[in-house]
This record gives structure tokens, C-alpha cells and sequence, in this order.
């Protein structure tokens, strides 16, 4: 894509060192994290410590991005994004390019980290994800450009972050950035206008990505064709429920989805804890995905039952491991 | 409080004006009209970026002071919305320059203040961004290559609309086609508020060789509602706002 504005588009090496014009710190490149539409972000070292730095030619963006995680910071006591460090303007050859720098959020990418692990966590880390989101609404924003590719899982103790606050916007605006597969305006099932709505159609969409990890185009679009894609996969199928609420904007709070996620695990396991009459062994990598490579449900059922009394117990420890994770975190 | 009024033409082609005036001039001549040319260039499936004539296309731009893209028709309906918000972004920016470089002197703009002065002035250009009142005259290239793409043009249209109207400010659309039949360009769809009810503007396709961008431009110019009242709305800046006295 081109611009008409002329963009000196700096490509930074490991060991190239910046220095801000402004509070002179300075920090040294170790690698690039990541570059997207509005910048690159890299890995440095600032003072002793390793930092995720932006550096974008395009001021307005940058500094609307600080903006919102000046915002996120003042949100007592949660860690909603990473934390802001500083902003500053390095004098580069090229001329004076904006900068700022932020938490280093050290992780794996919401699927990467699914792929090795049992299917349970990930019910765990969208309740995480709605939690922060509640917190996220209550504070008067709404996140917008939600994706498995914005979300990190940082830890132990596994914990589901966000990065990009591009799409961060204040409730009751137009949400500044999104991607389309997870945009209800896209789909045809709602406006861009920014509402709690609207990243819950997202993490909606989220948990469908998760069944289909190459996603698909909109055909018709709407919930015909959503409706479709959750009917087609076994897995997905048992969250129609709670897709439908979510995709048609009928949460009122990121809380009550979470809660009506809360009670589909619990009651998941409770039915099956009667089964459960084997002491737990270490577990086996062999449970069947969700998903296949193209998406559709292709996995048989368990042909062992004691494999899926091992998966219950699992999911049981994990939920308890859970429940004291977050009764930890809140004390 | 009366809020101000953006204008954009937003010119959708796949290919070289051959007929008429120059559009890069005409684009000057937008600019000096307080119009902001924005130029979205469609390439085919099988064309590569560099290959295609598209240069025009960014002349017209920074001579219009908009913004231009050259993309794939699939990516379309998000370049459509990319663009027009980067302009109007882009447009509130230099227009708060001016006023900061008015009351800072010496050509001071956002870029000089210090990072954390900077973020006050960006709430006041999302604040305009949000609640500006906008006219955007979309002018779209129907000679016989682009008719393949034409619903993809449909589509991004009605995406911009979903996008533009889940702001605050109000926004007028006007659809416009060239070549047209007897003149320039053709008028598909009045000014309207919202393009969700479109249906299919499309349909009669010019088949002619000609490509009469600068005319069909120029025409375009003319066709934006006049507004009795021209006060100003942040200080002497007013090429690219115009109050509404609403
Ligand atoms: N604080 C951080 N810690 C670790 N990695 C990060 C951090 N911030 C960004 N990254 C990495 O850098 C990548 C690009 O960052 P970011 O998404 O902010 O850039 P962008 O230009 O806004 O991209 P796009 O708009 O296309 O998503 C991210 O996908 C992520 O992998
Ligand atoms: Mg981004």
C-alpha cells in the first residue's frame, strides 16, 4: 500500500541505539517485536530492564496511542495493556521521528499457546479476557481492534494480555481501528459506534477463530451465515448459546458473558465428575483438538473412557487452580 | 455550538485520465476551494503494483491534499475507510497547526511541543474528528475495465457508511459515475445521509474508451451545497472547514 505522504520509513537493527531529544534516556535495539499499519515495535534495553519500543512517523497516531495508555494506567490497581514508560522524539538522519515506550509483555500468542494445552484453557482465558474487559467498559473504554494477534498469554501463572491499543477507543465514539473478521460492522450485525457490544461481538468471534483458524470470507453474513459456521463444527456448537447472546449484542456486560461461560465449564464438569473414578496421571498429549487444519470438526469421539475422565480432572484442577488464582488476585 | 463542515471528494478508478483537463490541476484548484481530494487506484488481480500508470493517482492526491492508496479490489472496502479518516485526520491536524503556529508563533506545530503537551492537542483532534459534520462526493470510474469491480465498489461504499455514521457528527454522501452519458459525470445518488439504501446504483456501464478524470472533477467541484454563512471556526482556518450555523 502507498501513501501520499512521505513516510521515512526507518528500519532499526539490534544494537542500534535511540536517544530521546526530549528526556534523553536512551535505549538500545535488540530485536523487532513485531510492525503493523502504524509502526514498528522492538525489543531494547533501557535501564537495565527490557522495554517494547514504538517508533511510527506517523505523530498522530502515536500519540493518540499514548493517550489511551496514559488512560489505561490511571485504572487502579489492574494492568489493563502494558504499562506506559515514556514518549519521546529520537533525532534520526532522516529527521526527528515520535517514539514511546512501554512494558515488554513477554508471552505466546493465544493460539500458539492453545496448541499445547488441553481445550479447557481456553474457556479459562476468555473468562480472563472478560474480566479485564469489564473492567476495560467500566473505565469508559472500549477495546476495538480484539484478535487472537493482539492478544499475548504472558506468565506462569498463564495470563491473557493485550497489546495495540490502536483500536482503543471512548464509549460512545467510532471505533478507531478494527480487523474484519471480528467487526460486527462488517458482518453486517451492528454499527462501529464504541459500546461494550462491540467487543463482545469480537471475542464472539474469537472463540468461532479458535474453531476455524483460517477463518472464512463473508458470504451472505449476518447470522445466517455465522449460524452456519457454529452448526458445522461439534465443538462450536456447544457454545450456540452463548455465540448468539454475543453476536447479537445482548450481553449488557462483558460480566455476564463471563458468568454464562462460568456456568457452561461448571456444568460441563459436573455432569461428568461422576465418571470420574480414577486418580489422575500425569496427562497424555493425545486429547483431539477441537479443530482440524480446515476448520471443520473431523475428530471422533474418545474411544477410551478413561481418557476423558483424565481430561475432567484435569479441567476440575485447573478450574480450582483457577478460582484460588483469581481469589489470589483480588486479595 | 455550530460545528464545522469537512468536504472530500473521494475519486475510485483503475486506470489514467486521457480526456481533458488535467486532474492534478483540478486538484489544486479543489484545494484552493477548501475540498480535500482523496484517490483510491484499484488494481486487477493479475496487476502488479508498479505496473500500472497509477502515479496519476498520487499526484491528485498531494496536489488535493488528500490521501491516496493503490490496492486490490478485495481490500477495498477497508482502504475506502482508511482514507477518508486519514484525510480528515490530516485535514483537523493542519488545521490545529495553524492555529498553534497562531498563537506559538514562529511555526510551531504539534511536532515541536514536548510529548506530553502533545496528547491535549491530539484529544482536540479526535474530539473534532468525532463530532465534524462531513460531505464526501464519491466520483467512481465506470469506463468498461472497472466494470468487474463495480460491486466491490457497492460493497465498500455501504462499509464506509457504517463506519463514518457510528460518529457523533452528521455525514452527507453524494454518488457520482464518469464517463457520464451527455456531461462528465453522472449523478447516481443526491446527497444523502446514509448509503445503506443504495440498492444497485451501478448498473449502466459506460462502455467508451475515455477517461475524463479532469473534467469529471471539475465538475464535481461544483456540486457540493452552498451554505449561506462562511464564519470561521478556529481562527483564520477555514480552507478546509466551513460552519453549518446548526
Ligand atoms: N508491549 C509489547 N510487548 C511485546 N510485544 C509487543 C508489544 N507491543 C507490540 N508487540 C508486538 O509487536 C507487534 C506489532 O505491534 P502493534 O500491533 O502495536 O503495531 P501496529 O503497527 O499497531 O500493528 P497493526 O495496527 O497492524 O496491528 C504486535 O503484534 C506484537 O507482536
Ligand atoms: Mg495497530
Amino acid at each position: 500500500m502507498m501513501n501520499t505522504s512521505k513516510n521515512p520509513e526507518v528500519k532499526l537493527t539490534p544494537g542500534d541505539i535511540i536517544v530521546g531529544k526530549w528526556n534523553r534516556n536512551q535505549y538500545t535495539i535488540l530485536r523487532e517485536l513485531g510492525a503493523g499499519a502504524t509502526g514498528t515495535v522492538y525489543l531494547a534495553r533501557g535501564n537495565r530492564s527490557k522495554v517494547a519500543v514504538k517508533v511510527s512517523h506517523d505523530t498522530l497516531s502515536i500519540t493518540s496511542e499514548v493517550n489511551v495508555l496514559k488512560h489505561l494506567s490511571k485504572v487502579q490497581g489492574k494492568t489493563l495493556g502494558p504499562s506506559f514508560i515514556e514518549m519521546d522524539d529520537w533525532v534520526s538522519v532522516k529527521g526527528a521521528l515520535p517514539f514511546y515506550v512501554m512494558e515488554y509483555v513477554q508471552g505466546e500468542s493465544l493460539f500458539e499457546f492453545m496448541r499445547k494445552r488441553k481445550e479447557e484453557w481456553f474457556g479459562i482465558l476468555m473468562m480472563q479476557l472478560l474480566r479485564d474487559l469489564t473492567d476495560l467498559h467500566k473505565s469508559g473504554w472500549v477495546f476495538g481492534d480484539l484478535k487472537p494477534d493482539n492478544l499475548l498469554i504472558s506468565g506462569p501463572p498463564p495470563k491473557i494480555r493485550w497489546l495495540d491499543v490502536g483500536g482503543t477507543t471512548m464509549i460512545g465514539r467510532a471505533i478507531k481501528e478494527y480487523t474484519e473478521f471480528f467487526d460486527r460492522g462488517y458482518w453486517g450485525m451492528g454499527s462501529r459506534k464504541a459500546e461494550s457490544t462491540y467487543d463482545l461481538f469480537a471475542v464472539g468471534m474469537i472463540i468461532i477463530n479458535y474453531a476455524y483458524p483460517k477463518r472464512f470470507d463473508k458470504k451472505e453474513g449476518g447470522w445466517n451465515q455465522l449460524q452456519k459456521a457454529i452448526d458445522q463444527n461439534r465443538w462450536l456448537k456447544k457454545y450456540r448459546a452463548i455465540l448468539y447472546k454475543a453476536l447479537h449484542g445482548h450481553y449488557s456486560s462483558a460480566e455476564q458473558m463471563r458468568e454464562d461461560l462460568l456456568k457452561h465449564y461448571s456444568a460441563k464438569s459436573s455432569v461428568k465428575t461422576t465418571t470420574a473414578c480414577r486418580p489422575t496421571r500425569k496427562s497424555s498429549p493425545s486429547v483431539s483438538p477441537p479443530v482440524s487444519q480446515n476448520g471443520r470438526y473431523k475428530g471422533k469421539k474418545m474411544k477410551k473412557r478413561r481418557h476423558m475422565t483424565e481430561t475432567v480432572l484435569i479441567f476440575l484442577f485447573l478450574l480450582v487452580f483457577y478460582v484460588v488464582y483469581l481469589m489470589g488476585q483480588t486479595m | 455550538m455550530s460545528k464545522g463542515t469537512l468536504k472530500q471528494i473521494l475519486l475510485i478508478t483503475d486506470g489514467c485520465s486521457n480526456h481533458g483537463e488535467d486532474p492534478v490541476a483540478i486538484a489544486a484548484l479543489a484545494r484552493e476551494k477548501g475540498i480535500a481530494i482523496n484517490v483510491i487506484g484499484i488494481l486487477s488481480q493479475n496487476e502488479a503494483y508498479g505496473e500500472h500508470g497509477l502515479k496519476e493517482v498520487e499526484d491528485i492526491a498531494m496536489s488535493g491534499r488528500g490521501v491516496s492508496q493503490i490496492v486490490y479490489a478485495n481490500q477495498l472496502a477497508q482502504t475506502v475507510k482508511m482514507v477518508t479518516q486519514k484525510a480528515m485526520t490530516q485535514t483537523i491536524h493542519g488545521m490545529i497547526n495553524k492555529e498553534l503556529t497562531h498563537i506559538l508563533g514562529d511555526e510551531k506545530q504539534m511536532e515541536d511541543l514536548p510529548p506530553d503537551k502533545r496528547g491535549q492537542v491530539m484529544e482536540v483532534v479526535d474530539e473534532i474528528g468525532e463530532t465534524v459534520n462531513l460531505e464526501v462526493l464519491i466520483l467512481v470510474d465506470i469506463s468498461a475495465s472497472m466494470d468487474d469491480k463495480l460491486p466491490t465498489v457497492q460493497e465498500s461504499l455501504l462499509d464506509l457508511s457504517i463506519s463514518l455514521n457510528s460518529r457523533t457528527g452528521d455525514n452527507q454522501f453524494a454518488i457520482y459515475a464518469f464517463p457520464g452519458k451527455k456531461q462528465s459525470i453522472e449523478r447516481l445518488m443526491d446527497w444523502t445521509p446514509q448509503l445503506d439504501t443504495i440498492g444497485k446504483v451501478f448498473k449502466k456501464i459506460s462502455t467508451g474508451g475515455i477517461t475524463p478524470t479532469g473534467p469529471a472533477l471539475q465538475e464535481a467541484l461544483d456540486l457540493f451545497p452552498e451554505r449561506r454563512s462562511k464564519r470561521k471556526l478556529l481562527g483564520e482556518y477555514d480552507e478546509y472547514i466551513e460552519e453549518s450555523g446548526s
